[in-house]
C-alpha cells in the first residue's frame, strides 16, 4: 500500500489516501469514527462483567470484602500510576508526531511499551503470589487450606481473574499495536499530515487505561 | 496501480483473475459473493439436519416406520444443537447484511466501497475461522446443549462447549466488524446529494441492524468468554454449586440474543421495502415512518430480553414489565406492515418472483409477529412456554421472514450481481413450493404446541402423530423448493441470457451503473438529486 507513496519535501512519506476516499480528511474522519465505535464495543464487553460484579457484590457483600482484603492494594496502586503515566506518554507521542518530531515520538512510544511491560510484570508477581497461597478461582480454591471465612470465596477470585485477565490481555494487545506503530514511526510513515493509526491505537490504549481505573477500586478498594 | 488497469476487465468479476485474487480481495462486491457461497453451504448443512430432525419426528419411536433415524435422544439433541447453532450463527444472522448488505450498501449510497475494505475482508475470515471452530466440535466431541448453551448443563457436559462458544465469539467479532463498517460507511461515504432521507430503506435497515450488532454482540462475547472460563477454571459466576447464578447467564445471553433476532429480521424488512415499492411501481407509503421504525425496533429490542425468562422464577413485576415492553415492539413493526400494505394499495403490482417472496414475507411474517405478541402475554406464555407453539412462532419469523426476504432479494438483485437473467417460471415455482411447504411444516406445530407437545423432545405420545406427519411431509416440500431455487441460480449463472440494465424498472442508485458493476461501482461519481422511489 505504501509502496506507491511519494516522499514529501521534508523526507517523510506522503499520506496515502485509499482509493475509495475522496481526500485525507474523509479518510481521517472515517477512521476516527471507526475506532470510537470499536471502543464502544470494548466498553460494553467490560460493562457486562461489571454488571455481574455488581450483582454478586450486592448478594455477597461480606465475601467480596474478604476477597478485597486479600489483594495487595499497593501493587494495584503502583500499576494504576504506571498506566496513567503510559497514557500520558502515548498522548505526547501523537502531539510530537503532529509537530514532525519523529524521534521524540518514537521515544514516547517506547516508554509506553515499557510501562505496559512493567504493568504486566507487576501483574505476574501478583498472580504468582496468589497461586502460591492457593488463591485459585472458583472450584479450584481450597477453602480449608486458604482459611477462607466464606465458602464461596472462590467466586470473588473468579471475578478477579476474569476481569484482570481480560484487561491484561488487552494490555498485551495494546503493547503489540504500539510496537507496530513504533516500527512505522521509525520508518517515517507518520508526520504532521498523517497520524491516524497513532491516534487510533492511542484511543485504544486510553480506554484500556480507563477500564483499569474502574477495575482497581472495584477489586482492591471497595469492600 | 495505474499500470495494471490496462488489462483489467470491465466489471468486478473479471477485474482480477484466480482464486488468490478472490481470497485477498478488498472489493465489497466480491466479499459479498464470498459470504454468499459460504452461507449457502452452511444453509445446506443446517437444512439437512432439519430434515433429519423432522424425519425422526415422522412418527413415535414405538412405531416401526421411516422415523427412528437418529437412534437415540443423545444424537437427536446433538443434531438439534447443530441445526440451531448453524442456522442462527452462520446463516440467518450474517445472511442478508453480509451478502446483500455488503454487495449493495455502497452501491445504494453511491460509494466506491465500504469505509474499511480490509476490515471487511477480515470479517469474512473471522466468520470462516469461527465457523471452522464451531464445526470442528462436531468431529471432536459433539455438543448437545442447544444453541443457547444454558448453564448449568453446558458447564457439566463435554469439553467441546469451550471450542463451540469460542467459535461463536469469533463469529460475533465478524458481526461487530461488519456493523462498524456499515455505520461509518453510511455516515461518511454517501455520494453528493445523498442525504440520510434519500437513502433507500434497505440502507436504513442495515444501518439500524449495524447499531444492534455493535451494541448487543459485545455482551454475548463476554457471556461466552465467561462460560468458557466457567468450564475451564470453574470461576463460579454461573455455577450454582459455587454460589453463582445460572439465570444470570440467561439474562446476559438474551440481552444479546433478543436484539439478535432483530439483527435477523430488520435487514429482511429492508429488502421487503425495496421489493414492495419496486414491484408496485409506486412511491413507498410513509418513507420516514419505515426508516425510523427500524431504529425504533432496534431501540426497544434492548429492553425485552426478560420475556425469555417468564418461567425462570424472576419476579412477577419484572414479568409484567417485560411483557408490556415486548408488546411495544409490535408498534414499529405494525407501522412497517401497514405502510407496505398501503404501498400496494392502488399500485401497479407485478408478480415477478422477487415480489412473490415479498408478499410471502408479508403473509408469514404477519403470522410470526402476531404469535409473537401472543407469547408476549404473560399468562399465555406460561402455558405455551417450551412447546411447539414457540418453535412454530420463531420459525415463522426467522424462516418465513428472513429467508423469504433473502430469497426475494437474491432474485431481485441477481441480474445486477451477475449481469444475467434467471429462469423466471422455475423461480416462481420455487416460491410456490417453499411457501406451501413452509406452511404445511410449521402451521401444524402451532396446533401441536397448543395441544402441549414440548419442544426439544425426540419422541412423543401417539396423539401428536398425525400433525407431526403433516409437518414432516411439509419439510420435503421446502426441500424441493430450495433445490429448485438452487437450480435457478446455477442455471442463471451458467447460461442465463444477458440481463437488461434495469430489468425491474427500479429507481435506486445501484441500477444506474453497469451490470455487473465495475470494480469501483460507478464510472463517474453519481450526484443525487431526488429520493430513491420517484415512481408516481
Amino acid at each position: 500500500m505504501s509502496t506507491d507513496s511519494t516522499t514529501t519535501a521534508n523526507g517523510f512519506r506522503a499520506a496515502h489516501v485509499s482509493h475509495h476516499f475522496k481526500d485525507a480528511t474523509q479518510e481521517y474522519d472515517s477512521g476516527k469514527q471507526g475506532i470510537w465505535l470499536f471502543m464502544v464495543t470494548e466498553i460494553l464487553m467490560f460493562g457486562a462483567i461489571l454488571v455481574g460484579y455488581a450483582i454478586f457484590h450486592h448478594i455477597y457483600p461480606d465475601m467480596f470484602e474478604e476477597g478485597a482484603k486479600s489483594l495487595d492494594w499497593k501493587m494495584g496502586f503502583i500499576n494504576t500510576l504506571v498506566l496513567i503515566f503510559s497514557s500520558f506518554t502515548m498522548a505526547i507521542s501523537i502531539s510530537l508526531i503532529q509537530q514532525n518530531k519523529t524521534k521524540q515520538a518514537a521515544m514516547a512510544m517506547a516508554t509506553t511499551i515499557l510501562c505496559g511491560a512493567v504493568f504486566m510484570c507487576i501483574k505476574y508477581f501478583e498472580y504468582s503470589h496468589k497461586f502460591h497461597l492457593g488463591l485459585y478461582p472458583g472450584r479450584f480454591l481450597d477453602v480449608a487450606k486458604v482459611g477462607a471465612e466464606h465458602a464461596n470465596l472462590g467466586m470473588y477470585y473468579g471475578f478477579y481473574y476474569c476481569m484482570t485477565g481480560l484487561h491484561g490481555l488487552h494490555v498485551l494487545i495494546g503493547m503489540g499495536l504500539i510496537t507496530w506503530l513504533l516500527i512505522r514511526t521509525i520508518r517515517g510513515d507518520f508526520h504532521s499530515q498523517y497520524w491516524l493509526p497513532v491516534e487510533g491505537v492511542g484511543i485504544f490504549w486510553h480506554i484500556v487505561d480507563l477500564i483499569w481505573i474502574f477495575l482497581f477500586p472495584l477489586l482492591y478498594l471497595v469492600g | 496501480m495505474a499500470t495494471k488497469s490496462a488489462h483489467h476487465g470491465d466489471n468486478y468479476i473479471n477485474f482480477e483473475k484466480g482464486l488468490w485474487s478472490w481470497l485477498t480481495t478488498v472489493d465489497h462486491k466480491r466479499i459479498g459473493l464470498m459470504y454468499m457461497a459460504t452461507v449457502m453451504f452452511f444453509f445446506l448443512i443446517g437444512g439437512i439436519m432439519a430434515l433429519l430432525l423432522r424425519l425422526e419426528l415422522f412418527a413415535p419411536n414405538a412405531a416401526a416406520n421411516v422415523g427412528n433415524v437418529l437412534k437415540n435422544g443423545d444424537v437427536y439433541n446433538q443434531v438439534l444443537t447443530y441445526h440451531g447453532a448453524i442456522m442462527v450463527f452462520m446463516v440467518i444472522v450474517p445472511g442478508i447484511p453480509a451478502i446483500l448488505g455488503n454487495f449493495f450498501l455502497p452501491l445504494h449510497i453511491g460509494a466506491k466501497d465500504v469505509a474499511f475494505p480490509k476490515i471487511n475482508l477480515a470479517s469474512w475470515y473471522c466468520f470462516m475461522a469461527g465457523a471452522a471452530l464451531a464445526i470442528a466440535t462436531f468431529f471432536f466431541k459433539k455438543i448437545d446443549t442447544g444453541w443457547t448453551f444454558y448453564t448449568p448443563y453446558s458447564i457439566r457436559t463435554g469439553t467441546a462447549t469451550v471450542l463451540m462458544v469460542l467459535g461463536a465469539f469469533v463469529m460475533g467479532m465478524s458481526s461487530v466488524l461488519t456493523g462498524l463498517n456499515f455505520i461509518v460507511t453510511v455516515h461518511k461515504l454517501r455520494a453528493p446529494g445523498m442525504t440520510m432521507h434519500r437513502m433507500p430503506l434497505f440502507v436504513w435497515a442495515l444501518y439500524s441492524t449495524a447499531i444492534l450488532q455493535l451494541l448487543a454482540t459485545p455482551v454475548l462475547a463476554i457471556t461466552l468468554l465467561l462460560l468458557a472460563a466457567e468450564k475451564l477454571f470453574g470461576v463460579g459466576i454461573f455455577d450454582p454449586a459455587l454460589g453463582g447464578d445460572p439465570v444470570l447467564f440467561q439474562h446476559f445471553f438474551w440481552f444479546y440474543s433478543h436484539p439478535a433476532v432483530y439483527i435477523m429480521i430488520i435487514p429482511a424488512m429492508g429488502v421487503v421495502s425495496e421489493l414492495i415499492t419496486t414491484f408496485s411501481k409506486k412511491v413507498i407509503f410513509g418513507y420516514t415512518a419505515i426508516a425510523y421504525s427500524s431504529l425504533g425496533i432496534a431501540a426497544v429490542s434492548f429492553f425485552v430480553w426478560g420475556h425469555h425468562m417468564f418461567v425462570s422464577g424472576q419476579s412477577a413485576t419484572a414479568g409484567i414489565i417485560f411483557s408490556f415492553l415486548t408488546m411495544l415492539v409490535g408498534v414499529p413493526t405494525a407501522i412497517k406492515m401497514f405502510n407496505w400494505v398501503a404501498t400496494l394499495y392502488k399500485g401497479s403490482v407485478s408478480f415477478d418472483s422477487p415480489m412473490l417472496f415479498a408478499l410471502g414475507f408479508l403473509f408469514l411474517f404477519a403470522i410470526g409477529g402476531v404469535t409473537g405478541i401472543m407469547l408476549a402475554v404473560l399468562p399465555i406464555d406460561v402455558h405455551f412456554h417450551d412447546t411447539y407453539f414457540v418453535v412454530a412462532h420463531f420459525h415463522y419469523v426467522m424462516v418465513g421472514g428472513t429467508l423469504m426476504a433473502l430469497m426475494g432479494g437474491f432474485y431481485y438483485w441477481f441480474p445486477k450481481m451477475f449481469g444475467k437473467m434467471f429462469n423466471e417460471s422455475i423461480a416462481r415455482l420455487s416460491f410456490v413450493f417453499i411457501f406451501i411447504g413452509f406452511n404445511v411444516t410449521f402451521f401444524p406445530q402451532f396446533i401441536l404446541g397448543a395441544m402441549g407437545m414440548p419442544r426439544r423432545y425426540f419422541d412423543y405420545i401417539p396423539a401428536y402423530e398425525n400433525l407431526n406427519k403433516i409437518s414432516t411431509i411439509g419439510s420435503w416440500l421446502i426441500l424441493t423448493g430450495f433445490l429448485m431455487g438452487l437450480w435457478v441460480i446455477v442455471q442463471g449463472l451458467r447460461n442465463g441470457p444477458k440481463a437488461p440494465l434495469n430489468p425491474w424498472g427500479s429507481k435506486t442508485l445501484e441500477w444506474q451503473t453497469a451490470s455487473p458493476p465495475p470494480h469501483d461501482n460507478f464510472a463517474v461519481e453519481p450526484i443525487v438529486t431526488a429520493g430513491p422511489y420517484e415512481y408516481r
